[in-house]
């Protein structure tokens, strides 16, 4: 990966680089519990060759919720209808494997276009307006577009789902297996090529000025920033990213069902969110690992009411507050507690001056 | 030669309120212009109205000569108008490091860059960093600005203001809620701002505004009341009894 080893590269950079420069490359240097994710989520494909269903699942959710964080921890746009990119681009992906072209890597470039596409119409929406008319103008749109999938049931299948997709080997090459082993490899490549791009689009100046919107808008436009276009621009980019997302699932279950419209993606993807936090782009991923963790769990030991268990948690971490739950390393020692600390914080690259 | 900043017949209403009342003012290039009145004259509000962060009712706004009145406030920014706000306007959760690498990189049209980190736009990381030097910040640029003293912040406001290379710069009470010992800091910045920039300053402390301006406006109910030299504005009884009346 590129961005790693410019940064191991820069290590011994010059001594005498800026202050201002080093606390800036501190930003985007790459974290330890980054590359500890990785590690492990590409040692899962050794370690848990019988739970590559799971994972895959985890990978196609996780890359569904960056796409949400990108607009709504980054500029901030609340969405309840962010399942409709995630849907158009599953039944792009579907439609044009089982007509067209059976190769998945071509499909998901046309499902990225559709919902680009898509993206970029229906962010002239939420451009203005408060919270509460975003919510609305993204959950009609979804529904609209759940009623049109429905209605042309020629090409979709209608509620019957779209069957009969055969997807080919990737990139002719390898062919999905019965265990999935092909299929998580294939998701968890998309998931860390487009991860590793949404980094670069968010440590650089454009992620910086999604922020400033989010962070104060009148002060933002008084320094210059052009608010719509940066929000026209990461609203399609996030439609992209949930288009690929949709496009993974039909490739890895060759079958589009009606339900990647319902309105329970869009609100499901945002508990994912919320649960992993928003604006780190990790929040994503880590989200939607305690959330099919838990909720396989707790549906093995209460089967019945496991949405009751996930609610519990949802409403702890809105109303004690993530940073609140986060503090309980403040009842270790001292001593423990500089440790902890030095570990996560650790990052590639240079040491701040004072700093040991 | 034309003037910096000019509007003509301004007007704007809240309701049935008359906040800007007919008010037709210019401002010479490299001008000190000080804008006074009594609390709820409509200073405040005509600044928005020069950055557009309001619409007026009517009338229109020349920057440069050019008309501006329907450019949105991020065009209006590029073309060289800049502002403090009277109530902190910042980015809390930024370091004064990132807000002002932002204000930098907007005004180099850096913004939309997406593929290379920040730290790869060296010119604008260095440029930040000697604006930090300047607005006397460099010690804080890694604290999270919610942090700092206000007087920091205040500091910060004109700081961010600056980084966009204004040509007219509109200061809106910068000392205001500033603690006393932390004052001069403030006041020394806005002293020595260089002489090309135009600067509009409202302020109530009346010894800092004859010291500053070399021109005053004193605006009352929304209208222009009066305006002139400091040596005329300053002998006038009616602006006195304003003051004494309403502010002291
Ligand atoms: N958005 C608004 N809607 C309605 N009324 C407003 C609005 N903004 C300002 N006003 C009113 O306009 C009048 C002028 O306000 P403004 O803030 O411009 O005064 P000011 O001269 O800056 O006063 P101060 O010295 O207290 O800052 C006030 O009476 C205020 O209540
Ligand atoms: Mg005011």
């Amino acid at each position: 990966m590129s961005t790693m080893s410019e940064n191991a590269g820069k290590v011994s950079a010059p001594v005498t680089e800026s202050v201002a420069a080093t606390q800036l490359r501190r930003l985007s240097a790459w974290r330890a519990f980054e590359i500890v994710l990785w590690v492990a989520a590409f040692a899962a494909i050794f370690l848990l060759p019988s739970h590559m269903l799971v994972l895959t699942e985890i990978a196609i959710v996780a890359l569904f919720a960056i796409s949400l964080d990108l607009i709504l921890g980054y500029a901030g746009i609340v969405s309840l209808g962010h399942g409709a990119f995630f849907g158009l681009g599953a039944y792009a992906a579907g439609i044009f494997a089982k007509h067209i072209y059976a190769e998945p890597v071509t499909g998901l470039f046309v499902a990225a276009a559709a919902s680009g596409i898509f993206g970029f119409a229906t962010s002239f929406l939420v451009l203005r307006g408060s919270d509460l008319t975003r919510l609305m103008t993204t959950l009609g749109i979804a529904l609209m577009l759940a009623e049109v999938a429905n209605q042309m049931a020629w090409l979709t299948g209608g509620a019957d789902g779209l069957s009969g997709v055969m997807v080919g080997p990737i990139l002719g090459l390898f062919e999905f297996d019965l265990w999935g082993k092909t299929g998580y490899i294939y998701c968890l490549f998309v998931l860390f090529i487009l991860t590793c791009l949404a980094r670069r689009l968010v440590n650089a100046p454009f992620g910086l000025s999604l922020k400033a919107i989010k962070g104060n808008p009148v002060r933002a436009a008084m320094v210059g920033v052009p608010s719509r276009r940066r929000i026209v621009a990461i609203y399609t980019v996030a439609a992209v990213y949930a288009g690929i997302a949709g496009a993974l699932l039909t490739h890895t279950t060759s079958f589009v069902s009606i339900d990647v419209l319902a309105f329970h993606r869009s609100a499901d993807v945002l508990l994912v969110l919320v649960l992993g936090g928003v604006g780190y782009l990790y929040g994503g991923i880590i989200g939607a690992i305690v959330f099919t963790l838990l909720r396989d769990w707790l549906s093995v030991i209460t089967p019945q009411y496991w949405m009751f268990w996930i609610g519990l948690v949802l409403v702890i971490i809105v109303v004690v507050g993530r940073e609140n739950l986060g503090r309980w390393h403040t009842f270790l020692p001292n001593s423990l507690q500089e440790r902890l600390a030095r570990v996560v914080n650790w990052r590639l690259g240079m040491k701040l001056r004072g700093e040991q | 030669m034309t003037a910096a900043l000019e509007t003509r017949h301004l007007v704007k209403r809240f309701g049935g309120f008359l906040a800007a009342d007919d008010v037709s003012l210019s401002v010479e290039q490299g001008a000190r212009h000080a804008l006074i009145g009594p609390n709820g004259a409509g200073k405040t509000t005509l600044i928005n109205l020069f950055t557009g962060a309001l619409k007026p009712t009517s009338g229109s706004v020349l920057l440069d000569g050019e008309d501006i009145t329907g450019l949105p406030v991020e065009q209006r920014v590029k073309r060289g108008l800049a502002r403090t706000f009277q109530v902190n306007q910042l980015f809390r959760e930024f370091t004064p490091l990132e807000s002002v690498v932002l204000a930098v990189n907007e005004r180099k049209e850096l913004g939309g860059s997406a593929w290379r980190p920040l730290v790869a736009h060296g010119e604008a990381v260095d440029e930040a960093a000697a604006l930090l030097e300047r607005f006397k910040l460099s010690d804080v640029m890694d604290e999270r600005t919610s942090m700092l003293p206000y007087g920091r912040q205040r500091l910060l406001e004109i700081a961010l203001a600056f980084a966009s290379k204004p040509r007219v710069l509109l200061l809106d009470e910068p000392a205001a809620g500033v603690p006393e010992d932390e004052r001069h800091e403030v006041l020394n910045i806005v002293r020595d701002l260089p002489e090309d920039v135009t600067v509009i300053l409202i302020e109530h402390d009346m010894e800092l505004v004859f010291s500053f301006a070399d021109r005053i406006s004193v605006l009352v109910s929304g209208a222009l009341f009066t305006e002139g030299t400091v040596t005329k504005v300053s002998a006038d009884p009616r602006v006195k009894a304003i003051y004494l009346g309403e502010d002291a």
